[in-house]
């Protein structure tokens, strides 16, 4: 006898044995077993040259050359960090990419905030094409204005200057910044700002104490993305920096050359150790901060 | 009123309904203020610079002139026209552009897929993925020409004592490799890049459609592809037009493994090592122009795919 709740229950399909098979616990876990040697085959691929940088770094110079090689140094030394560290060129490199990202970032973040202010809070003509020349900004390329760049900067007097890449970088950093906070922007309900504006605040108010703090995240993205780019940067740097001194760290890492004078000794522990040390806080702040960063990335990208 | 995020109306209705009045004129003006710390920096640093670099091609400018500059026309274009290392280093580029936008891309979508399923750890696994991307393309680069070493090298050793390499190989200064050791390393590096930006795209197609295909009997193949790449698409689209252009400029990689070295040059390393190398500043924007125009070509046929595409 048929229950109204049989009748209305869908005719069970015949489920196929595999189908069983892999809804068993067993076959869960058999199944599951591929999968986890993937992602395990991932983790290796993306992490394993760390692994090595880390591994060489504390392997004395000495057993570096060596073969044959050892997967754990059997003699681990610190040698290489102070050798790395004894560098002037290295930690000042440290000092100088830290002003150049910092004061490319700050501004970029100033300027770009503003402008989408302007493109994402107003309606005016010629807005979409100022938003389409930015987001063509972003596919500019750097090497095409080199040369102009360079003579500019000669009579500008920032040849081997910091001032030089501060400039320069702005051309990556703010058109990026602009087309994601315009998106951060134009995301804004308008309830706030009508109830400011209702209130008597200026325009300059409402985008201080109204819109700025609603679009932090966005702030905090773009300002990271900014400061990573800047950090990375070499082409320019490479271009316009002429002394040690004023080395970023892309240039640093590349200009470590054996103290002994010989031409083939390439001290690799002092490069390996300066590698750890420019990346270890890099690298924490991606883990730390990945949401954010995944969140810039896509929103520069996929949506656009 | 707003019920939610609006994009259409952000300046509040009251002010709106009449058209150039004074306050109307006034939040243009305002607008425009606003604008002009950035359209300012886009001018200096971007236009002034690329019209001056038009400019020059068609001088022979030299760094360290002893002669005043002096305007000779097409002549730069005529000599661009026959330079051989030019032509190789575009030639270069591109062999590299398509291997690794290949590998980054199919290697990015087999990862996305595998992060994508849910599992413990995924959070993990995506930062994970996330670090060889921030690091300096220089530091990377310099990661592995040691691991590449000819004689200390971890992938020799590894290779030989896996029996996957006979012997060991001069992967950088051995021309026949030189071109898949740089490949190795942007694709090392880029690969999760793409993974990243391919797995946001899959998050978002919803799970249902998969459900209902299920039932319907779909094999997972048939799933694939036809409700996967096809709600895929723009992601994919926006992910190789950047990662190609990417690669059409790349420079660090092939600097820290060849520095000037002729034989593996791409149109960038060519480009500075004539501006900055050796001071031909006419010339060499020339070259700039040249590889302006080529990138262009890229973008236009990128931009016409996608209208295809879209109709």
């Amino acid at each position: 006898m048929s229950t109204a709740a049989e009748a209305t229950r869908p005719a069970a399909r015949p489920i196929s044995r595999s189908r069983r098979m892999r809804k068993s616990p067993f076959g869960r876990i058999v199944l599951r077993i591929p999968f986890y040697f993937l992602i395990a085959v991932i983790f290796v691929y993306a992490l394993f040259p760390f692994y090595w940088v880390v591994r060489s770094s504390f392997t004395p110079e000495v057993n570096l050359f060596q073969t044959p090689v050892h997967y754990f140094p059997q003699h681990p030394t610190l040698a290489n960090y102070r050798g790395a560290l004894s560098e002037s060129f290295f930690t000042d490199a440290l000092i100088n990419s830290a002003i150049v990202a910092g004061g490319v970032t700050l501004l970029s973040l100033a300027i770009g905030a503003s402008a989408a202010f302007a493109l994402g809070r107003f309606k005016f003509h010629g807005r979409s094409f100022v938003l389409y020349v930015m987001l063509s900004m972003t596919i500019f390329p750097q090497i095409a204005i080199l040369g102009a760049l360079y003579t500019t900067i000669s009579r500008l007097h920032l040849y081997d200057k910091l001032g030089a890449l501060i400039f320069s970088y702005l051309i990556f950093t703010l058109p990026f910044t602009v087309w994601v906070l315009t998106s951060f922007m134009r995301a804004l309900p308008g309830d706030l700002e009508e109830a400011a504006y209702v209130d008597g605040a200026t325009p300059i108010q409402v985008f201080y104490k109204v819109l700025l703090p609603l679009i932090a995240p966005g702030l905090v993205t773009t300002g990271l993305l900014a400061f990573i780019s800047a950090w990375n940067e070499y082409l320019y740097a490479l271009s316009f920096i002429q002394s040690p001194n004023h080395y970023t760290v892309p240039l640093a890492i590349t200009s470590f050359v054996s103290k002994t004078g010989s031409a083939f000794a390439v001290p690799w522990g002092q490069i390996m150790a300066a590698t750890v040390i420019i990346t270890l806080p890099l690298i924490l702040a991606v883990l730390i901060l990945q949401k954010r960063i995944i969140a810039g990335l896509t929103a520069g990208a996929v949506k656009g | 009123m707003s019920t939610g995020p609006s994009v259409a109306t952000p300046v509040p209705t009251a002010r709106r309904r009449r058209r150039g009045t004074k306050l109307q004129r006034r939040q243009t003006h305002l607008a425009w203020l606003l604008l002009l710390p950035a359209l300012a920096v886009v001018a200096l640093v971007a236009m002034y610079p690329l019209g001056k670099t038009v400019y020059q091609s068609f001088t022979d400018q030299e760094f360290l002139a002893l002669q005043p500059t002096k305007w000779v026309g097409l002549q730069n274009y005529r000599d661009l026209w026959h330079d051989s290392l030019f032509r190789d280093s575009i030639w270069e580029t591109i062999k590299f552009t398509v291997i690794t936008v290949a590998f980054e891309f199919g290697l990015g979508l087999a990862i996305a897929l595998v992060v994508n399923s849910n599992f413990k750890g995924r959070g993990v696994m995506r930062a994970v993925m996330l670090v060889p991307w921030a690091i300096p393309t220089v530091v990377a680069a310099q990661m592995w020409k040691w691991m590449l070493d000819d004689t200390f090298g971890v992938v020799n050793d590894l290779g030989v004592r896996l029996h996957i390499l006979s012997h060991s190989r001069a992967w950088i200064s051995d021309p026949s490799t030189a071109l898949a050791s740089v490949c190795a390393v942007d694709i090392w590096k880029t690969t999760p890049f793409v993974a990243l930006l391919l797995l946001a795209g899959l998050q978002v197609i919803p799970q249902d459609l998969y459900e209902a295909a299920r039932v319907d009997g779909a094999s997972v193949l048939q799933q694939f592809w036809k409700i996967t790449l096809p709600l895929l698409k723009p992601a994919i689209l926006v992910t190789l037009i950047f990662r190609t252009l990417d690669a059409l400029r790349v420079f660090d990689v092939f600097y820290v493994f060849f520095g000037n070295r002729t034989d593996t040059q791409t149109m960038a390393i060519y480009d500075q090592s004539t501006i900055v190398g050796d001071g031909h500043v006419g010339y060499g924007s020339a070259v700039s122009v040249a590889i302006f125009l080529i990138i262009a070509v890229f973008v236009v046929i990128y931009v016409s795919v996608n209208r295809l595409g879209e109709e």
